[in-house]
């Protein structure tokens, strides 16, 4: 069975590193692949067709099986808990989650809060932590939330404290590192295994020779 | 519309019909195979078989009875019959060979459009611990999935106490192998593979750790695992397997099954081998099974046991079609000529159509009632002769 594999790519930041390892890998992707404004692309030299989805949603598409591979931020993975399997660190797009506020704040006693894109990564880890906060969810532009005095703090990606910095935030813990990894449908993953075995081997392979 | 519970669904006509279908063809093979159906409650205890379930306690429905016990909607069906078996029936020691196709409830913890109830179709062999009733539910399960008309699936193998004792025979205490058997649990080979670097151990331990990661594919995953074995610690549980795939050579259907030493279950109670099954169109395994050794004794007898369940659900998406409705005709009739609509909806009946007789009295708009079906038969007014179109 050689049918096509299904690959959901995430928009944005990681699109391009993901798409230089492919090619790192000995994936021929066409040169106008990062240009194209297409949701759904098809590679038919390998038998691949890529859909580019938001990040945060790459994990479903694959948890569904409609993507048979995925390459997520494991900051989406901690915060959407997918039945995926999680095969690869790429060791791309290197960042963390941090928690962060104005500076020389304390959390208010009476009613603490923290705004979010992961409601779920921050609300574990303040229960870890033994603090009782209120979290809310936004979808965008979270530094805004201190700044304007929705919420105390903030839990959000860090990848080089630039956006905290100019909007006079700064970093209070950090909770956990990230980087991109390579997740795989569990069906598939069975079904289609000798293809994607062969690309696992062959990233694998890069990923290995860009360390040493 | 009116709402309801989330994760709860009606069944129209058509996958009724399909289901129907679907579990006539899988229940006729299980009878043939000996097995015999039985029900159980679809109220339980929580204390008897709530906790015996392997189905997470805030996945469980539960309510209170007018005495004030704590009730659970089954989660699965194994753990009720393992209730009733040791209880009622295995008095004589005698293997017993039970089937079930019964609704199960579990509640969803996201998308509130997943199912939180839905069917399950299996089997249990309860009192036999050789590989050869292992290797016959797993014979059955292919034969039903055949007559389900799926002819692309693949069953994955497993062997739970291969798992624990090869991990324990390396990392010495239970403890850090429950740690590291949770990573294999949540699928995160990344984390599986950090942990073990952390982790003080020689280089060639580590390595057969992550050597670990590869056994997964044909007949030759036994050799490799055999290899990574010292001190024949967890040597038994893979001459099973050996064992199983020779008998599945013998029942001939050796091409649906792929050996993945890594396969862990969420179902906590299995022993031995264990397996998931996978087919087209459907992002979720269709079914699953194992030996649960253990269970039986939970109820106060001391035997093994294996089985399996599929989900009708799962079946029927990666069929991909709902089945055809027998096509209904229809004889409209007037009070006048009843007597003859009567006879002649008996005798079509008789021949075996499915017949609808309907007072034309009844109807407001005739059209749209005559298009529903295929062939209609007017007996109206006093004038003889029938008019069909």
């Amino acid at each position: 069975m050689n049918s096509i594999l299904t690959i959901a790519m995430p928009k944005g930041r990681i699109f391009d590193e993901a798409v230089d390892l492919l090619r790192k890998a000995g994936y021929l992707l066409p040169p106008e692949f990062e240009d194209s404004r297409k949701l759904i692309i098809e590679v038919e030299q390998e038998n691949f067709r890529f859909i580019l989805a938001k990040p945060m949603d790459v994990p479903t598409y694959v948890e569904y099986g409609v993507a048979d591979l995925g390459i997520a931020g494991k900051d989406v993975l901690l915060e959407e808990e997918r039945d995926v399997y999680e095969l690869l660190d790429l060791k791309i797009s290197n960042c963390y989650l941090a928690v962060a506020g104005l500076s020389n704040t304390k959390m208010n006693g009476v009613a603490p809060k923290v705004a979010t894109k992961y409601p779920n990564v921050a609300a574990s880890y303040f229960r870890e932590q033994g603090e009782q906060v209120e979290i809310i969810k936004l979808n965008g532009s979270i530094e805004l939330a201190p700044l304007i005095g929705l919420s105390d703090r903030i839990v959000d990606i860090v990848s080089t404290g630039r956006t905290l910095k100019e909007n006079g935030l700064v970093e209070y813990e950090k909770i956990v590192e990230i980087t991109s990894r390579l997740i795989v449908n569990p069906v598939s993953y069975r079904l289609q295994d000798k293809r994607i075995n062969e690309l696992v081997e062959r990233v694998n392979q890069v990923i290995n020779d860009e360390i040493s | 519309m009116f709402e309801k519970p989330l994760g709860l669904r009606d069944t129209l006509p058509e996958l009724y019909e399909t289901k129907s279908q679907v579990r006539t063809n899988i229940g006729e093979e299980m009878k043939r195979w000996g097995f015999q159906f039985i029900e159980t409650p679809t109220l339980e205890y929580y204390e008897t078989v709530g906790t015996a379930s392997a189905i997470l306690d805030q996945q469980l429905f539960k309510l209170l009875d007018p005495q004030g016990h704590t009730l659970v909607l089954r989660p699965d069906m194994t753990a009720p019959i393992a209730r009733v078996a040791a209880s009622k029936m295995i008095n004589d020691n005698l293997p017993l060979r039970l089937a079930y196709s019964v609704n199960v409830f579990r509640a969803q913890q996201r998308e509130g459009g997943r199912p939180a109830e839905f069917e399950q179709i299996g089997v249990e062999l309860i009192g036999d611990e050789t590989v050869s009733a292992d290797g016959e539910v797993i014979a059955l399960m292919i034969a039903t999935l055949k007559k389900a008309n799926l002819n692309n699936f693949q069953i994955s193998i497993g062997h739970i106490g291969f798992v624990q004792e090869f991990f324990l025979q390396i990392l010495g205490t239970v403890d850090r192998v429950n740690t590291l058997t949770k990573f294999l649990f949540e699928k995160n080979y990344v984390g599986y593979r950090e942990h073990i670097a952390d982790l003080s151990l020689s280089s060639i331990d580590k390595q057969r750790l992550l050597d670990f990661l590869t056994l997964r594919g044909g007949e030759e995953v036994i050799e490799q695992a055999l290899a990574l074995i010292e001190n024949n610690q967890g040597k038994e549980s893979i001459l099973q397997l050996k064992k199983l795939w020779e008998t599945m050579v013998d029942y001939g259907e050796q091409k649906w099954l792929k050996f993945d030493l890594t396969l862990v279950s969420h179902m906590s109670y299995y022993t031995g081998i264990l397996f998931e099954v996978y087919a087209d169109l459907v992002g979720y395994p269709i079914g699953n099974g194992g030996r649960y050794d253990g269970l039986l004794q939970k109820f106060g007898k001391n035997t093994g046991a294996t089985g399996f369940a599929l989900r009708l659900d799962r079946i029927i998406e990666s069929l991909g079609e709902l089945a055809n409705m027998n096509p209904s005709e229809c004889i409209l009739y007037s009070e006048e000529r009843r007597k003859e609509a009567f006879h002649l909806a008996e005798e079509k009946r008789a021949q075996g159509l499915n017949v609808v007789l309907q007072d034309i009295n009844g109807v407001k708009q005739i059209d749209a009632c005559t298009n529903q079906y295929e062939e209609i038969t007017f007996l109206i007014g006093n004038a003889g002769g029938r008019n069909s179109i």
